[in-house]
């Protein structure tokens, strides 16, 4: 099962080594890994996605909350929460037809060109891991992918609860 | 105003530390220079880095004192790796201090440079790589804080050379807060799992107290056995645990485990509520963790999250230091009436009793052979029980645990999580360092003793008079029971060829050696060993090549299914 869990830590130097560290020495599997320094530049953020089932879950975040440079876990799977994810993906568009239903796709799912060239367009999507997924699949059937990168899944629960250190 | 060396040094004087095992290399020269420079540290110098990380570990284990480890980058830094494994897993507090490369250089792959932080990164508690000489201060009071509170463990401090260099100076101020934002140990039991805890203590027929190494660290041995003669239920210890409740307390029924007692394994399997105090459920322990003690309620007191059910499920668990969260039952229970409970626990100790009736760790000494467990024995004698028995690994080491009953806490030091051959002897000395005037016994093998023999070297400059007991069964006895008992006798690279005459070799490097391959001369020669207050003496004992390590846990059953000798079970 799919598992969305959210890390508060300190930015310091190894402590990202550390929580992949967690995942790789005990033979879990990470699924996407997102982190960036937070509003308070002396906190990171990380959302992770990963598989398991409750026991293998309660190890991780236990494991994540032993490290020294960690304040707060949570898991987000099954408390209401936003989820997004943004995506960069380059397509072969060398004729109008596909360069057509490119387009249109584009519109609809609101996605945005980037940058555009000759032979390329390369587009940008924000949206929830399936939703991103859906596009890829459309996209295919009117153009060739030449690369595509995705930041993994970004998450916060709704209303009032919030990490904080 | 003073260097980044004398800093590292100062630091460690703020702290108490008394005493620094390590070995010097020229990352670490300038610190070595400011060692030189006074006396309050004393630095012992050992043979081989692995050592200097065993005998900081043997040294806290000992006393509770966090253990120091001072090694210079590359092959100093990475040589302490198996002892700081040893340490980590067995939850013991040191702090090892690494030199590193010039921070301009970090990266280069530069001459001895080894990226220490990342090697000791999966086998430690936390590590710090220091930027600036004004941080050293902060970051190794920061890592003796972090190594021993909450579940103790091994911190790194990876010093490059250009911060502790000795022509700059710096002002030092020791740091008055070491807390951290992110690490706030939980040490009370939350009172809704103390209610709980003692409501199923309360109801227990069958309890038992399985007591781990947590409770040594947590000092609860006072606790443990008020609450142990409380309830008048039996107590069983890991191999970590032993002395934290007295082994020749009326009530303990032995070690439990792979080599637990018969009367320990069937106590754990049949209990209705086992109340574990700072032991882990190490697959060493539970055997077939589906068949684990079908019939127990599981209360489980540690004071690591991570470790309450991570392999058997806890029904009530309890996190917190054990002798904290023993003390709050004692409190809850303060008011109940444990009048009846002697009367209550009559059946269950009947049933115990009979177990032990069975004398599992019986056995028979012909004439012509030495019987291992009769050494230990004789040791147990010799030592009237009050010696601090540091071991190595292998069957000596399960001979020692089941045959010399320990009354004391952190009396029994060995590898107990990593199972590192090798330990014994610099564990040992680090013992010696700490307690000066006590005997301190190694017991070891023909294999284990090989593995930091150099040590003999140490011994001799800081006059360290250990009792070296080697039970050599010319063999690496343990893989050769196993190979017995699994690969049909097949003994693959178990035995050994050309064994040193250990004699000549200990007197080689300037102390005393006794032989012994007679039963006849065996309590003699210990005598004598143990006459010698001041010097270090090796005996090597001669024991029976074929015997085993019983009971012995049969793979994939429950707790209580055991060999009980090679040819009857349970
Ligand atoms: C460093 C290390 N290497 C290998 C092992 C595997 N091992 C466990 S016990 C043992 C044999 C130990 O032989 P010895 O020290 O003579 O003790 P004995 O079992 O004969 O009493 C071995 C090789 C280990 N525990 N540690
Ligand atoms: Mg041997």
């Amino acid at each position: 099962m799919k598992r969305i869990i959210s890390v508060l830590m300190e930015n310091a130097p190894g402590a990202l080594s550390r929580i992949v560290g967690v995942f790789s020495q005990r033979g879990y599997n990470v699924d996407s890994l997102c982190v960036s320094t937070t509003d308070d530049d002396s906190l990171s953020r990380l959302t992770i996605a990963t598989q398991g089932d409750d026991k293998v879950i309660e190890q991780i975040i236990k494991q994540m909350n032993k490290l020294i440079d960690v304040l707060k876990v949570t898991e987000l799977t099954d408390s209401p929460h936003v989820e997004r994810e943004l995506m960069l993906v380059k397509v072969v568009a060398n004729n109008e037809a596909s360069r057509n239903d490119v387009m249109r796709t584009v519109d609809i799912f609101r996605a945005k060109i980037l940058d555009v060239s000759a032979v390329n367009y390369t587009i940008e999507l924000t949206g929830n891991v399936d939703k991103l997924d859906a596009f890829l699949v459309t996209l295919k059937h009117s153009a060739t992918i030449l690369e595509s990168a995705r930041t993994g899944a970004c998450g916060l629960a709704r209303g009032e609860k919030a990490l904080t250190p | 105003m003073m260097s980044g060396a004398a800093m590292v040094v100062q630091t460690l004087n703020d702290l108490g530390v008394k005493h620094v095992f390590g070995y010097p290399g020229g990352a670490v020269l300038d610190i070595y220079d400011a060692l030189f420079a006074q006396d309050e540290v004393e630095h012992v110098l050992v043979r081989h880095e692995q050592a200097a990380a065993h005998m900081a570990d043997g040294y806290a284990r000992s006393t509770g004192i966090t253990g120091t480890v001072l090694v210079t980058s590359g092959p100093g830094a990475t040589n302490t790796i198996t002892g700081i494994a040893t340490a980590y897993m067995d939850s013991i507090p040191m702090v090892v201090l690494s030199g590193q490369v010039p921070s301009q250089h970090i990266g280069e792959d530069a001459f001895q440079e080894t990226d220490m932080v990342g090697c000791s990164r999966p086998i430690v508690k936390h590590s710090f790589l220091v930027k600036r000489a004004v941080d050293i201060p902060k970051a190794i009071a920061q890592a003796y804080y972090i190594a021993n509170t909450g579940r103790p463990g091994p911190v790194v401090v990876d010093l490059p050379k250009d911060i502790v260099n000795v022509a700059e100076e710096h002002p030092y101020e020791f740091p008055t807060d070491v807390t951290l934002r992110s690490y706030n140990p939980v040490l009370k039991g939350h009172n809704k799992q103390i209610g709980k805890a003692v409501k199923s203590i309360q109801a227990a027929k069958r309890p038992v107290l399985y007591v781990g190494g947590g409770a040594i660290t947590a000092e609860a041995q006072g606790k443990v056995t008020e609450l142990a003669e409380l309830l008048h239920c039996p107590v069983t210890c890991t191999l970590m645990g032993l002395g934290a409740f007295s082994g020749v307390h009326p009530q303990f029924v032995g070690m439990l485990g792979m080599h637990g007692t018969v009367e320990a394994n069937k106590t754990m399997h049949n209990a209705d509520c086992i109340v574990a105090l700072g032991a882990r459920f190490d697959d060493r322990v539970t055997n077939n963790v589906e068949k684990f003690c079908p019939y127990a309620d599981i209360i489980h007191v540690d004071i690591d999250p991570a470790s309450i059910s991570k392999t058997v499920k806890a029904h009530i668990p309890v996190v917190g230091s054990v002798d904290t969260v023993v003390q709050q039952i004692l409190e809850a229970l303060a008011g109940s009436d444990f009048s009846e409970q002697k009367a209550k626990l009559a059946d269950w100790w009947k049933q115990i009793e009979g177990w032990r009736s069975q004398q599992c760790l019986s056995f028979e000494q012909p004439s012509e052979v030495i019987k291992p467990q009769k050494v230990i024995e004789a040791l147990y004698k010799h030592t009237n029980g009050e010696a601090f028995v540091s071991s190595d690994v292998g069957q000596h080491q399960m001979f020692a645990a089941l045959y010399y009953p320990f009354a004391k806490p952190r009396q029994w030091i060995n590898s107990g999580g990593l199972g590192t051959m090798g330990f014994g002897l610099p564990a040992a000395m680090g013992v010696q360092f700490a307690h000066p005037e006590a005997t301190s016994v190694v017991v070891t093998g023909d294999g284990s003793i090989q593995m930091n023999i150099q040590e003999l070297s140490t011994c001799l400059q800081y006059n360290l008079p250990i009792k070296i007991i080697t039970l050599n069964n010319r063999a690496l006895g343990m893989v050769r029971q196993w190979q017995d008992m699994i690969y049909q006798g097949r003994h693959s690279s178990s035995y050994m060829d050309s064994m040193p005459d250990f004699i000549k070799l200990v007197e080689a490097y300037g102390h005393i050696g006794i032989k012994v391959d007679k039963l006849e001369e065996l309590d003699d020669a210990m005598e004598r060993c143990f006459a010698e207050k001041n010097r270090l003496v090796f005996m090597d004992i001669a024991v029976d090549q074929n015997e085993h390590v019983y009971p012995m846990q049969i793979k994939y059953g429950a707790m209580d299914e055991m060999r009980l000798s090679k040819t009857e079970r349970t």
